[in-house]
């Protein structure tokens, strides 16, 4: 391996970034790829897919056989709110792969009482967000209902890119929402990304109930990154 | 740890293999690269090793890292990189192999 590719893998690695590392098993040469490097022909598709799904594997192009390693950062599951809905969302998302950080200023919600186990912030969204910044490998699910606790992290999740924004409320609430996001300089196609009602659309009428179907929309925008200009999935 | 959201700096075979370059130590990576059957760790896990036989990480769970750390040794000497295959089928077995019954290969190269 070269060394100057393992230094360069690891910095992505811990800037959570996502990379592949391609080796050539014929020569020993090898090189990083990020995401959204344009890569041509048949190990392009492969090294696509390879981003969208994380798993690594051997491929077959031009003749020769590659080897990718797939190295994506653990996504995760940001949750503005320590309400009832992120009580029964914490255990399901940790288990179904994604760990989950709760912040709500809140100090009567946000106890460790109400979340065993759960990486929990009673502070203010900027405060917590400014220390440990959101990223494209990370969810943000707001479900406060309070602008002025939700409306911060909204806006630094679409800047942030994360792979998905929820935010909890009516379409007649949201639509208040999306007047004060673009009063705070969000624009249009950001505030498109925005899922609001929250959740897929299973008819949750239950606060656990309403906690899988934003977990199914979260993962359900994980496996599906990169793939909407494509046309891949509507 | 599994499922943390940083680096676990300690324990993550490839910032080892970095930390080692930097100290001058001599270091060769193998990665599980093709699996069958039941094989117990995933393709792209990394055991590195050093010129003196340490080694982080694992291919196999224990199964077969001896037999791989002393590969890795000769590679490290001759810079060529090379591919193993472990499995029960496998003539090697008697001495290394996988009981689980899968098989596994390893491509085994030096760093620089």
């Amino acid at each position: 391996m070269d060394p100057y590719a393992l230094k360069t893998l690891n910095a992505e690695r811990r800037a959570r970034r996502a990379a592949i590392l391609v080796t050539d098993l014929g020569d020993g040469r090898d090189r990083i790829v990020r995401e959204g490097d344009q890569v041509a022909g048949d190990l392009g598709v492969a090294i696509d897919r390879a981003f969208r799904t994380g798993n690594s594997g051997s491929v077959e192009a031009e003749g020769r056989t590659f080897f990718l390693n797939a190295h994506l950062p653990q996504p995760r599951l940001v949750v503005v709110g320590a309400v009832h809905i992120s009580q029964a969302l914490a255990p399901m998302a940790r288990i179904a792969g994604y760990p989950v950080e709760i912040i709500d200023p809140r100090t009567a919600f946000a106890t460790p009482d109400r979340f065993p186990d759960v990486a929990l912030s009673a502070e203010w969204p900027e405060d917590v967000l400014t220390r440990q910044p959101l990223d494209s490998y990370t969810a943000l699910a707001a479900v406060t209902h309070d602008p002025k606790i939700d409306d911060f992290a909204l806006k630094a999740a679409l800047d942030a890119n994360c792979f998905y924004v929820g935010a909890l409320g009516s379409r007649k609430t949201h639509a208040k929402r999306v007047e004060r996001l673009l009063a705070l300089g969000a624009s249009a196609d950001q505030i498109a990304r925005i899922h609001a009602p929250i959740g897929l659309d299973i008819g949750a009428a239950s606060p656990a109930e309403i906690a899988v179907a934003i977990l199914a929309q979260t993962i359900h925008a994980f496996r599906s990154r990169g793939l909407e200009s494509k046309g891949a999935v509507a | 740890m599994e499922n943390s959201i940083y680096l676990d700096e300690a324990r993550d075979p490839l910032i080892i293999a970095e930390g080692w370059m930097k100290d001058g130590k001599d270091v060769a990576i193998a990665t599980v690269v093709e699996t069958w059957g039941s094989a117990p760790r995933p393709v792209g896990s990394h055991l590195v090793i050093d010129a003196d036989g340490n080694f982080h990480g694992s291919v196999s769970g224990g199964c077969v890292e001896g037999a791989v750390v002393t590969e890795a040794i000769d590679v490290i000497g001759s810079g060529k990189a090379k591919m193993l295959e472990f499995g029960v089928a496998d003539e090697t077995a008697w001495q290394v192999g996988l009981s689980c019954g899968g098989r596994i290969k390893v491509y085994v190269e030096r760093l620089g």
